[in-house]
C-alpha cells in the first residue's frame, strides 16, 4: 500500500495515557478517513475506551497528538471537541425522559426568538419543531409529532433520537459508543441502519462495538486495539471473523495474516 | 427549611434596630447563603440533597432559637408588615403579598416553561448524566436552583412575618411538609424532572384551602398536621406507582 492517502478527517499520533502504574494508551495511532465507517474493536483493557475518550475530549492524553482535517487540536473537555464538530453518541440512551423529542435534539443549543421574548431569554420553539422533523426525516425516522415525550417512544427510536441529534450538529465526525448494546436484535439493526445514513449523508462515523456480526456488517474498516496500541486496521471484506478474534485477543499476530485483510 | 428561616428573618432586624428595607436585604441574603451552602455541599461534596437539607434545617433552625432566645418579636418595624397589608379588588381584600406571590409565579412560570435555562433544570431531574454530556454545568446549575430556593424561602419567610406582624422563632415549622404535599398533589414528580408550576400553585390552594376548612371545622391543629402528613404519602404513593407503569 504504497499510494497516496488523502488527509484523514480526524488523526492521532502516538497517544500516551498513564493511570498511575497502568498505561491505557502505549503510543496509539487513530486514522479516520473521509465518508467510512471505522469500527473500533478491542478486548477489555485494549485501551479503545481511553482512545475513543481522548478522541471525544474526555480525557487528555499525556503525550501524542489529535489531528483533525490535518490540523493540529487539543480537546479539554467534551464540549471542546463538540465545539470542533465531534459529536458522541453513547450506549446508555442519553436521553431525557420526559422531554419532547424537539428538546431532547436541541439540548444546550436551543435556538432563540427575535425581539423583546428572545432578549428575555424565550426558545424558539416552532423552528424546534419543524427542524427537529427535518432531522428525523432525512434519516428516515418516522415519528409523527416532535413534540411526544421520549418516554413513549421504543429504545430503538430513542437511539434514534441521540443519533439525529449528532447527525443534526457533528460538522466532522460522529462516535458512537457502544450504540445498540442496550437494544434488543430488531432495534438494534434499526440502528445499524441509521449509521448507514449518517455515512452516506457525508459523515465519518466511528463504531466502538464488541458486537462482531454488527461490526462485520456495517464497517468499512476495522480498527483493532491491543495492549494500548493499534494492533492492526483491517478490511472486513477480506479477513473472517475468527482472525479478527485472534489479532485482537493475541492468538494470532498481525504478521500471520494474508497482506490483503490489511485496509 | 422555609419555615424555620422564615423565623429567621424578622430576628435579626429587630435585635439589632438597623434600617428596615436594609434588614429585609439582609435577611433575604441570609437565607440565599443558606441555599448556597446547601447547593455547595450538594455539588462538591456529593452529599445526599435529602441528608444536607435536613442538616441545615436543624442548624438554621438552632441559630434562630439561640439568637431570638426563644421569643417571639412583636412590634415589627412597618417596612416588614408591608406585604400584609391588603388593598380592595371588589368585595375582596387582597393583600401585597398575593400580588407579590403571583408575580413570582409568573416570573417561574415563564422561565421553567420557555428559557433555556428552565428546560435545562427539566433535563437535569430527567438524566443529569445525558444533561452534563450535552455541555450543560450542571453543578454549576443546581448551585444557582439551591440559592434561588433559598432566597424564596426567604421571601415566603417574609410575607410570613407580614401576614401574622410577628417574628417567631417557632412558625411554620409543618410547612414544610405542607410545602412537599402541595408540589406533588401539584404534578411535581419527586424522583425529577417532572412538574409545572401552575400545577404547584393548585396543589398550595388545595392544601391551604384544605388547612383553612380543617381550622374553620374547629379541628385540632394535631389533627390537622396528622392528616397533611396521611396527605403527604397518598401523594407521594401516586407518584410512584404512575413511574413505576411508564
Amino acid at each position: 500500500m504504497t499510494e497516496p492517502r488523502p488527509t484523514p478527517v480526524l488523526e492521532a499520533r502516538g497517544l500516551v495515557k498513564r493511570y498511575g502504574h497502568v498505561t491505557a494508551l502505549d503510543g496509539a495511532d487513530f486514522q479516520l478517513l473521509a465518508g467510512e465507517i471505522l469500527a473500533v474493536i478491542g478486548d477489555n483493557g485494549a485501551g479503545k475506551s481511553t482512545l475513543i475518550k481522548a478522541l471525544a475530549g474526555a480525557i487528555i492524553p499525556d503525550a501524542g497528538e489529535i489531528l483533525l482535517d490535518g490540523k493540529p487540536v487539543r480537546f479539554h473537555s467534551p464540549l471542546d471537541a463538540r465545539r470542533q464538530g465531534i459529536e458522541t453518541v453513547y450506549q446508555d440512551l442519553a436521553v431525557a425522559p420526559a422531554m419532547s423529542i424537539a428538546e431532547n435534539l436541541f439540548l444546550g443549543r436551543e435556538p432563540k426568538r427575535t425581539g423583546l421574548l428572545g432578549w428575555l431569554g424565550a426558545l424558539d420553539k416552532k423552528r424546534m419543531l419543524a427542524e427537529a422533523m427535518r432531522h428525523m426525516q432525512s434519516l428516515k425516522i418516522g415519528i409523527r409529532s416532535m413534540k411526544q415525550a421520549v418516554e413513549t417512544l421504543s429504545g430503538g427510536q430513542r437511539q434514534g433520537v441521540a443519533v439525529a441529534r449528532s447527525a443534526a450538529f457533528a460538522r466532522h465526525v460522529v462516535i458512537m459508543d457502544e450504540p445498540t448494546a442496550a437494544l434488543g436484535v430488531k432495534e438494534g439493526n434499526m440502528v445499524l441502519e441509521l449509521i448507514r445514513r449518517v455515512r452516506d449523508r457525508g459523515l465519518p462515523v466511528i463504531l466502538i462495538s464488541h458486537n462482531m456480526p454488527h461490526v462485520f456488517e456495517i464497517a468499512d474498516r476495522i480498527h483493532i486495539a491491543r495492549l494500548g496500541k493499534r494492533a492492526a486496521v483491517v478490511n472486513p471484506k477480506h479477513i473472517s471473523m475468527s482472525d479478527t478474534v485472534a489479532v485482537m485477543t493475541g492468538a494470532k499476530r498481525p504478521e500471520e495474516l494474508p497482506a490483503l485483510a490489511f485496509a | 427549611m422555609m419555615a424555620i428561616l422564615a423565623a429567621c428573618d424578622p430576628t435579626i432586624p429587630v435585635n439589632a434596630g438597623l434600617n428596615p428595607i436594609l434588614t429585609i436585604a439582609l435577611g433575604l441574603l441570609v437565607c440565599a447563603a443558606f441555599g448556597a451552602l446547601n447547593g455547595t455541599l450538594i455539588t462538591r461534596l456529593r452529599l445526599p440533597p435529602f441528608i444536607v437539607t435536613l442538616g441545615t434545617l436543624n442548624i438554621a433552625f438552632a441559630i434562630t432559637q439561640i439568637y431570638s432566645k426563644s421569643q417571639t418579636i412583636s412590634a415589627l418595624p412597618e417596612a416588614l408588615e408591608y406585604f400584609g397589608r391588603t388593598f380592595r379588588v371588589g368585595q375582596t381584600a387582597v393583600t401585597y403579598g398575593t400580588v407579590l406571590m403571583l408575580i413570582m409565579y409568573l416570573i417561574a412560570w415563564f422561565v421553567l416553561r420557555d428559557t433555556a435555562p428552565g428546560r435545562h433544570v427539566y433535563a437535569l431531574g430527567n438524566n443529569a448524566e445525558a444533561t452534563r454530556l450535552m455541555g450543560i454545568d450542571t453543578a454549576r446549575m443546581l448551585l444557582i436552583v439551591y440559592t434561588l430556593g433559598g432566597l424564596v424561602y426567604g421571601i415566603a419567610g417574609l410575607l410570613l412575618v407580614a401576614r401574622t406582624g410577628v417574628g417567631d422563632p417557632q412558625a411554620g415549622q409543618t410547612d414544610n411538609l405542607d410545602s412537599i404535599t402541595a408540589v406533588v398533589l401539584g404534578g411535581t414528580s419527586l424522583f425529577g424532572g417532572r412538574g409545572n408550576i401552575l400545577g404547584t400553585l393548585l396543589g398550595a390552594l388545595i392544601v391551604g384551602v384544605f388547612r383553612n376548612g380543617l381550622t374553620l371545622m374547629g379541628v385540632a391543629s394535631v389533627y390537622q398536621i396528622l392528616i397533611t402528613g396521611i396527605l403527604v404519602i397518598l401523594a407521594v404513593a401516586t407518584d410512584q406507582l404512575s413511574r413505576r407503569k411508564g
